[in-house]
Parts: C-alpha cells; structure tokens; sequence
C-alpha cells in the first residue's frame, strides 16, 4: 500500500544576500516524504543541510520554488499562518536543547502546545507525562534542565518535539553534541517513537552511523539533492 | 490577558530573585523620591501658607472707596464732586451683617473692629502704634493671640491693653505698667499693659496694641460704627472665591488675602513646577532604567525567544511576556516603594507642628496612589519596546539553525 505523502517540494531554490555578494545556497531542490518515513539528509558542511530543514520548518522562506505541506502552499502563506501550521504539524529538534532554563522538564515539554492554546491543560500535562516516560525520564519531570545531564536534556528536547503530535519532526544533527552512548540511546527513541507513534522524520547528520539506522538517505552537495 | 504569558512571566521573575530584587528596589527608591518630593512641596507650601495666613484675616469688608463722582462732562470743562476726606470710611450698618457673613459656606470666624493709629508714650519716648479693638471672645479668632501671650494675659478690661513683645522691648513696658495713648482723633487715656505677646510677625510685634471693643469706641470718636470686618474662611485658598460672594451680599469692599501676597503664590507656583520636574525626572529615571534591564535581559534571552517562537509562539505571546514582566515589577516596586515611604513619613510631625529646623513633609500630600499609577503606566510603557524587539527576533538566528 503506497504511504500518503506529506510534504512536497519542487525547483526550490534559497539565495543570500544580493549582487556580487549573492550565494546560491539551495539549487533547484526536488523532494517529497511520506507519512511514518525516517530519513537522514547527509552532506558535509556548507552543503545547505540546516538551512533545507529550516526552509522546511516554515522558519525561513525559500527564494523560488513551491513547499507544499498537507495540501498547504507554504510559500505563499501569511506569516501567521506559518506560525499556526508549524505549531500544530512540526516538530524541532535541534543539535543544542534550546530547553527554557526557567520550566522543568515537564513544563518544557508542554511548552509548544501551551503557547498555541494560551495556557497549560491536564490533557497536555498527561500528554508530557506520558512523552517524558517514553524518553525514560519520568522520574526527572519535576528537574529544571540546569539538573539534568547532556543526553537527558536531549531527550526532553525530543518529547518536546513530539507534544502536538506532529506530522514531520525535523532534527538537526541531535546527536551532534552527545557522547557516543548517549547518542545511541536518544536514535533508539526517536527510533522508536517514529514506529510507534508514525510521525516521520528528517534528520539532519554527517554521521554514517546515525544515517545507517534510517530508512531513507538523502545527500546534499553543493546545494543540491545528489542521491534521494 | 494570556494565562500562559503571566505563568511564563511569573515564573522568569521568581527564577531571578536577585536580579528581579534588584530591579524592583530601583523602581521603589525612585517611587520613595516621587512620594518624598510630593510631601516636601506640599508640606512647604503648606507651611508656608499657615505661617503667611495663619496671623492674617483671609477676607477683609471696609466701606468702598468714595471715587470722586463726574458731576458735568462738557466741552473744555468737566465739574467732579471730590472725595470727602472730612469723613472717616467707617461701616455704620453693621450688625445685621455679622449673621449674614457667619452663615456663608467656608466662613469659619468673623470678627468686627475697630482700627484706628495712635501714639504711646512713656516717659519721654513715643512710638507710633496700631489700635486693634475687638468685641468680647473675639481677640484670638483672627490672629491665635491668647496662644501667643508670652507674659500676663489676654484679658481685656476697659482699661487694659495688650501689646506685642517688640514693642514692649523697644520702649521697656512690662505687664502692669500704665502707658498713655493719644489716638490719631486727638483723645488720650491711659491703660494698663495686661499682656505682652508674640506673633513672630515683625509689624504686628512691633506695632500692634490690642483693647476692648467699647474703649476703642471712645478713643476713636466712633459711637455706632466699626472700622473694619475680619473674616477667616477655610480652605484659606478660597479666599478670593469667598471674598467675591460676600461683596455681592454686603456691598462692601471685599479683600482676599490673595491680592496682597501675589509674590507668595508665584513662589509656591514655582516650587510647584520645581517639584514636578523632579518627579518628572524620578519617573525618567525608572523608565529608563526597567527599559534598559529589560533589553538586556531581552539579548540574555534570544535563544529562548527564538526556540519559542520555533516552537509557534506568536509575536503577541512574546509581548504580552515582557510587557506582563515590566509592569510586574513596576507594580510590586511601586507598591514596596510607597510602603517604605509612608513607613519612612509615619513618625513625622504634621505640619503645623513643625519646629525650626524640622523638614515640612505633609505625608497626606504624598500623592501615594498617584505615584503607584504612574510607576506601574511608566513601567508598562518602558517595557513595550523591548517587547516589540523581543518580539521580532528571528528564531533562525536566535537558536542558530
């Protein structure tokens, strides 16, 4: 049975700055994913890795080409209605936490929802509740990130992603500044949360090993997609 | 109000007691010094108003001026009737005045005199005084005289007088000694000094001589008529409003203290300003200084800015954080500030008791609520702009995407 696809994006192009100065960052990128797929985006650094995830997670327009997203032209959207779209369908995981040092863990995982709804709810604390037990960190829901160790704060990082149920998690190098172990243990879960829960994912890495436990490849060189 | 940004608002706050401490402590000392100046100026003018007025009538009703009046106005040639200066300005009706002024709003004491110049004497040195007579229990009600009887008393027999203490000192009398007076219509008797006082205003020490209404009646020739009605009225401020009214009842010249202390009020008006520049000055100072906290705190913050605003936090979110943030500690500043400053004014003497030396701080003029408003406004203000900027962060370049 063919997987419905999500995300869809055709000739697009992201250049920086103007003149002489001009950069062709992306160059005429063609990709489409599907729903439940785990990909790994490779290319060494330069190769515009962080700046397609950052076009993809609306927080960046691109400077031609179409983004589609569930049937929704993304280029052409307001930047309230980017601001909506990514709130409820995507997920982010960045190479460093980015937890807010001032919420626990529980409260950090709540955040993205709270923000869109304006307030916290006992369905989204029953819903970090049951994310923090998945990463394995039940027992450090009520521990500010300051108290928690590299590869833990990385795990909220992911339950967090994960709040709004997300259609399509974007990390960006997660493993990048854990050790090896910790490493492992944070793949196995999103791993695992990609099987069990069916968001798809698009992770970001130079690291063959990350890339190996992925479905998919995809490699970027020089701006553009050289194998998908 | 977004219950999300006052928990996130809340929570940043309490994350940072010191640097929050610190902040709102700013915000108090200059809500203190807000509160400080208001009672100062207020207290001053206050004092000085009650030290201007507190010995002088506020309204003073005398016959009109008799203007020469235009007989004939014709060509080359104008015929006027001249002022008759055989005529003392006396109030010849005066009695069913007295109910009349006494029932007017804001009167509060009324007393009808008889005022006249005359010479005293004692040996071979005279000095040229005022006669002040007053009816019977009306003595102190204009100028506090039997509270400022320094030796004898006030009481005032038909032959007894009571004399300023320059005056005395000036011509060596003590009380029971007897002086002769020869009033300005040329009648002379002698009195006995029953009280020396002291008003702390020079002319009225030096030159004041205060008797029975009736003796002053025959010193100065005026069988049925007063030379002058002394009204106090309160709020003394009113004076000139109260003045107006009853020269419409009475017809009679109504004089405000007002009118004769202009230079008294330009001084209170220019110490007014004063004092509104420095609170002007002390409200600056918190805006500036809870804007710039906040724009600092804005730089520390990018990253969290940024991952919120990644997360799908809208602009509006962030602002209402940082603008609930600044007004938080404009509130609670302002509120401990103005404790400290009542705290700090409590064991103050009011201003009427007020000695030489002690500073004139009226705490009722404090202008507290007033000063808590206008912190909170100016903190909410300050912290707009930081907001809008917080607000624009690009979470790609914040979070280093």
């Amino acid at each position: 049975m063919t997987k419905e696809q999500i995300l869809s994006v055709t000739g697009l192009i992201k250049d920086f700055g103007e003149g002489e100065t001009q950069t062709h960052v992306l160059k005429d990128i063609n990709l489409a994913m599907a729903a439940g797929e785990m990909a790994a985006l490779l290319g060494p650094s330069g190769s515009g890795k962080s700046t397609l995830l950052t076009i993809l997670g609306t927080l960046m327009r691109a400077t031609g080409g179409t983004h589609e997203m569930l049937g929704v032209d993304l280029m052409r959207a307001s930047e309230a209605k980017r601001t909506e779209f990514r709130s409820k369908n995507l997920g982010f995981v960045f190479q460093f936490h980015h937890l807010l040092p001032d919420l626990s863990a529980l409260e950090n995982v709540m955040m993205p929802a709270a923000c869109a709804a304006g307030r916290e709810t006992a369905a989204m604390r029953a819903r970090a509740s049951e994310l923090l037990d998945a990463v394995g960190l039940s027992d450090r829901r009520d521990f500010r990130p300051a108290a928690m160790s590299g590869g833990q704060r990385q795990r909220v990082a992911v339950a967090r992603a994960l709040i709004n149920n997300p259609v399509l998690v974007l990390a960006d190098e997660p493993t990048g500044n854990l050790d090896r172990e910790s490493a492992g243990h944070v793949m196995d879960l999103i791993r695992t949360i990609n099987q069990s829960m069916g968001s798809s994912f698009l992770i970001s890495t130079h690291d063959e090993h990350i890339a190996g436990r992925c479905q998919r490849r995809i490699e970027l060189l020089d701006g553009r997609i050289v194998r998908s | 109000m977004n219950p999300y940004a006052v928990k996130l608002a809340m929570r940043h706050l309490l994350s940072h007691p010191g640097q929050t401490a610190l902040l709102m402590a700013g915000v108090a000392l200059g809500v203190s010094v807000f509160i400080f100046m208001s009672a100062l100026i207020g207290g001053l003018a206050t004092l000085l108003t009650l030290r201007t007025v507190g010995s002088i009538p506020h309204v003073v009703l005398e016959m009109p001026d008799r203007d020469p009046a235009t007989l004939y106005k014709g060509q080359g040639a104008q015929v006027v009737l001249q002022k008759d200066l055989s005529r003392r300005g006396q109030i010849t009706i005066w009695q069913p005045m007295i109910p009349i002024i006494e029932q007017s709003s804001g009167v509060i004491a009324v007393s009808p005199q008889i005022r006249g110049s005359a010479f005293v004497e004692r040996g071979q040195a005279v000095s040229p005084v005022g006669i002040i007579g007053t009816m019977p229990g009306k003595l102190s009600v204009i100028a506090d005289i039997g509270g400022a009887i320094v030796d004898g008393s006030s009481n005032l027999p038909a032959d007894g007088i009571v004399i300023g203490s320059v005056l005395a000192r000036d011509l060596g009398l003590r009380v029971g000694q007897v002086v002769q007076l020869t009033s300005d219509r040329g009648r002379s008797r002698s009195f006995r000094i029953g009280g020396i006082f002291t008003l702390g205003i020079a002319s009225a020490d030096r030159q004041s001589i205060y008797m029975n209404f009736a003796t002053a009646r025959a010193l100065f020739d005026l069988p049925t008529g007063i030379s002058r009605i002394e009204i106090k009225v309160q709020p003394a401020t009113d004076a000139a409003g109260i003045a107006a009214r009853l020269r419409r009842s009475t017809g009679l010249k109504a004089t405000a203290w007002t009118e004769d202390n202009q230079q008294l009020f330009e001084g209170l008006d220019a110490q007014a300003r004063t004092g509104t520049i420095i609170k002007a000055f002390s409200l600056v100072t918190i805006i500036v200084g809870i804007a710039s906290a906040m724009l600092l705190s804005i730089v520390r913050r990018q990253a969290e800015i940024g991952i919120m605003r990644a997360m799908g936090a809208s602009r509006s979110l962030v602002i209402s954080i940082y603008v609930l943030e600044g007004t938080l500690i404009g509130v609670v500043g302002a509120i401990t500030g103005a404790l400290a400053a009542w705290l700090d004014l409590l064991p103050l003497p009011p201003v009427s008791a007020v000695t030489r030396g002690d500073l004139p701080i009226d705490r009722q003029q404090g202008d507290f609520l007033l000063a808590i408003a206008l912190t909170t406004l100016a903190a909410m203000l300050a912290s707009i702009l930081p907001a809008r900027r917080a607000a624009r962060i690009d979470p790609v370049e914040a979070i280093g995407a």
